[in-house]
C-alpha cells in the first residue's frame, strides 16, 4: 500500500518545551492507523503538525513533496483534519455544516457544484445524519453531533483523514458506529488516522498501531506486536488482561499498576 | 445547499425600510415639512426648506445611513471573528478608545473638529482597542474571556478620556467633548460627511473580505485553518476594518453604541445563524437602526435635543442582557 502521508524524525516544540520528538509516521492509502498514548503523551501536537497546522522540525511530505510547500486550500483538500471536542458555535444548519468541508474545493459563497452535492449526500448518508440534515446544529445530542462532525470531515472527500479522539464522550454504540465510518473510508482508499483512548477499540480496529508516550513514539507496527500486556503496563501503568473478541486479542484494562 | 431566497427578501425590505426612513429622516426637525415638501426642497434646493433639507438634514441622514451600516457590519464581522454573537464593539471601548484619542487632538487644539486629525486619531484609537482585545481573547475566545477583556479596555478609555477632560485647557471645549462622547448627528455639515465617508466605505469593503473565512470559524480555530482559512490574515483584516469603521464613525458622530450588537441580533435568524451571511443585512439593518433612532431624538419633545448615543444605549442594553440571559441558560443545559 502507498504511502500517502509520512513524518521523518519529526519534532515539535511549543515555547521551550518539547512536546513531539523524532517522530516518524508513514501513513498508507487503505490503512486505518490507530494512535494510542497516555494523556500528556503528544498525540493532538503531532496529529496537528501532520495536519500542517503546526510548525515543526524535520521532514513532514504529502505524496512525496514538503507538506509545507502546499498551499493552504490545496492541503487542505488533501488532508481533513477532525479536531477534538465537535465544536459548532453558531446554530446552522447541519447540511450547511457538512457543506464547510467542501470549503478548500470552491468558492464558499459560488454555487455548489454537482461534484460538492454528491460529496455532502454521501457524507450525511455514511454518518446517518440525513434524518437532521435541516436541524440547527446546535440542538443535536452528544453522539449526533460527533457524526455530523466527522461528516464535515469525510465531505473533503481528502485522501488523508486524521481524526483526533473522534469517539471520545461517546456511548458504546456511537463508538463503534464512528470506527466503522472511518474503517469504510479507509477500505475505500484514504489513508486515516485516529487518535483513541479505548485500547480494546483500538487493537479491534487498527491495521497499524503506533503507541505514544512522552512524546515519542515507543513503538508501532502491527496491534499484536504493539498492545501487549508489558507494554501497556510500561507506557499506561496499567495491568491489561488480553481476551479474545470476534478471533483478534484485545487488551482490556484491569487495574493500575 | 439548495437556494434560500429568504435573505434575498429581507435584504429587499431592508433596502425599502431604509429608502423610507431616509425620506422620513428629510421631514422631521424643529421645521416639519410633508414628503412632497422635503422631496421638492431637496431636488429645487429654494427658499428656507430647501436651505434646511439640503445643509442640514441631507448630511445627518446619509451620516445615520452609512455611520449605522458600518455599526452593524462591524458587529457582524466581531461576531464572526469571535464566533460570539455578543460581540459588539463598544463592549470593547472601541467607541471610548476612538473618542479618547479623537478628544485628545480637539481638546488640546492640535487641530479643528472638522479636520481629517480628529478620525484618523479615532481610528489609531479605535485600532489600539480592537487589536488589544483580539490579541488577548485569542485563541480560546471565551464569552467570559472576551467580556472580560472588553470590560478592562472600555474602562481604560473611558478613564483616558475623562483625564482628557481633567486636563483640558479650556472648560468649554471639555463640555463640548463630553456632549460629542454621547453621539450624536445633530448639526453634521457636508464636510463631517466628506471626512467619514471614504473611511466607512473602506471600512466595508475591508470587511467584505473577511465574510468568507466566518462559516469555517464556526467549526473552532484550528478546524477553520485546517480547511484552509488564513486566520492571521482574517484577524487583521476584521480589526483593521472595525478600527477604520469605528474609528471614523465616532470621530464625526461621537460614541455610538450596541448598533453592532442589535443589528446583527435582529436578521440572524432570517439567515440560519450563517456568519458570513448575516453581514450584508446586519448592514442594513445598523442603518434602518441609527436612521429611526436619529428621527426618534428629533420626534420625542425635550428641551434639549436627545443625543442619540443614549438612545441606542437604552434600546441595546436591555437587549444585550436578555441575550446574556439566553446564552447562560445555554451554557447551563450544555453543562
Amino acid at each position: 500500500m502507498s504511502v500517502i502521508l509520512r513524518a521523518d524524525d519529526v519534532s515539535v516544540g511549543i515555547g521551550s518545551r518539547t512536546i513531539v520528538e523524532r517522530v516518524r509516521v508513514k501513513l498508507r492509502r487503505g490503512e486505518l492507523a490507530i494512535l494510542i498514548g497516555p494523556n500528556g503523551a503528544g498525540k493532538t501536537t503531532l496529529i496537528r503538525a501532520l495536519a500542517g497546522l503546526l510548525p515543526s522540525d524535520g521532514q513532514i511530505s504529502l505524496e512525496d513533496k514538503p507538506l509545507g510547500s502546499f498551499d493552504a486550500r490545496e492541503r487542505a483538500r488533501h488532508i481533513a483534519y477532525l479536531p477534538q471536542g465537535n465544536v459548532f458555535h453558531w446554530p446552522m444548519p447541519v447540511e450547511t455544516v457538512v457543506a464547510l468541508g467542501r470549503y478548500p474545493h470552491g468558492d464558499p459563497f459560488g454555487t455548489p457544484s454537482e461534484e460538492d452535492r454528491v460529496a455532502v449526500r454521501d457524507a450525511l448518508a455514511a454518518t446517518a445524519t440525513e434524518a437532521f440534515a435541516a436541524r440547527p446544529v446546535t440542538t443535536l445530542s452528544g453522539g449526533e453531533r460527533a457524526r455530523v462532525a466527522l461528516a464535515r470531515a469525510l465531505a473533503t472527500q481528502a485522501p488523508v483523514l486524521l481524526a483526533d479522539e473522534p469517539t471520545v464522550s461517546l456511548d458504546a454504540r456511537h463508538q463503534l458506529v464512528v470506527l466503522d465510518v472511518l474503517q469504510k473510508t479507509a477500505r475505500k482508499g484514504a489513508a486515516v488516522l485516529a487518535v483513541l483512548h479505548d485500547l480494546s477499540l483500538a487493537a479491534r480496529y487498527a491495521d497499524h498501531a503506533l503507541l505514544m508516550q512522552n512524546g515519542r513514539i515507543v513503538t508501532q507496527g502491527e496491534v499484536k506486536d504493539v498492545l501487549t500486556e508489558e507494554r501497556i503496563a510500561q507506557v499506561f501503568g496499567v495491568e491489561a488482561h488480553m481476551t479474545t473478541i470476534g478471533g483478534v486479542q484485545v487488551p482490556v484494562a484491569q487495574r493500575p499498576l | 445547499m439548495k437556494d434560500k431566497p429568504l435573505p434575498h427578501r429581507l435584504t429587499l425590505a431592508l433596502t425599502v425600510l431604509i429608502a423610507a426612513l431616509m425620506i422620513v429622516s428629510l421631514m422631521v426637525g424643529p421645521a416639519a415639512l410633508s414628503p412632497r415638501a422635503a422631496l421638492a426642497a431637496l431636488f429645487s434646493g429654494d427658499g428656507a426648506a430647501g436651505i434646511v433639507v439640503r445643509d442640514i438634514r441631507v448630511p445627518r441622514t446619509l451620516l445615520a445611513a452609512l455611520i449605522g451600516a458600518t455599526l452593524g457590519l462591524s458587529g457582524a464581522a466581531l461576531q464572526g471573528l469571535l464566533r460570539n454573537p455578543l460581540a459588539e464593539p463598544a463592549l470593547f471601548g472601541a467607541p471610548q478608545a476612538a473618542a479618547a484619542a479623537a478628544s485628545f487632538v480637539i481638546a488640546f487644539g492640535f487641530a479643528p473638529a472638522t479636520s481629517l486629525a480628529a478620525p484618523i486619531a479615532g481610528i489609531a484609537g479605535a485600532l489600539i482597542s480592537v487589536g488589544g482585545l483580539v490579541i488577548v481573547a485569542g485563541r480560546r475566545a471565551s464569552l467570559t474571556v472576551i467580556l472580560l477583556a472588553g470590560l478592562a479596555l472600555a474602562s481604560f478609555a473611558g478613564a483616558a478620556t475623562a483625564l482628557i477632560l481633567n486636563i483640558a485647557p479650556n472648560p468649554f471645549i471639555a463640555l463640548e467633548v463630553a456632549f460629542w462622547l454621547l453621539g450624536s448627528l445633530e448639526d453634521r455639515s457636508i464636510d463631517h460627511l466628506l471626512i467619514a465617508a471614504p473611511f466607512l466605505i473602506a471600512s466595508w469593503i475591508v470587511l467584505a473580505f473577511t465574510a468568507r473565512s466566518f462559516r469555517a470559524l464556526t467549526l473552532g480555530e484550528d478546524a477553520a485553518a485546517s480547511l484552509g482559512v488564513d486566520l492571521q490574515k482574517t484577524r487583521l483584516l476584521v480589526v483593521t476594518g472595525v478600527a477604520l469603521g469605528v474609528g471614523a464613525a465616532v470621530a464625526v458622530a461621537g460614541s455610538i453604541g450596541f448598533i453592532g450588537l442589535v443589528a446583527p441580533h435582529l436578521v440572524r435568524r432570517s439567515v440560519q445563524s450563517d456568519p458570513a451571511r448575516v453581514m450584508l443585512p446586519a448592514a442594513l439593518a445598523g442603518a434602518a437602526l441609527l436612521l429611526a433612532a436619529d428621527i426618534a431624538v428629533r420626534v420625542v419633545p425635550s428641551a434639549n435635543e436627545l443625543k442619540v448615543g443614549v438612545v441606542t444605549a437604552l434600546i441595546g442594553v436591555p437587549v444585550f442582557l436578555t441575550m446574556i440571559f439566553g446564552e447562560r441558560r445555554l451554557e447551563e443545559s450544555a453543562a
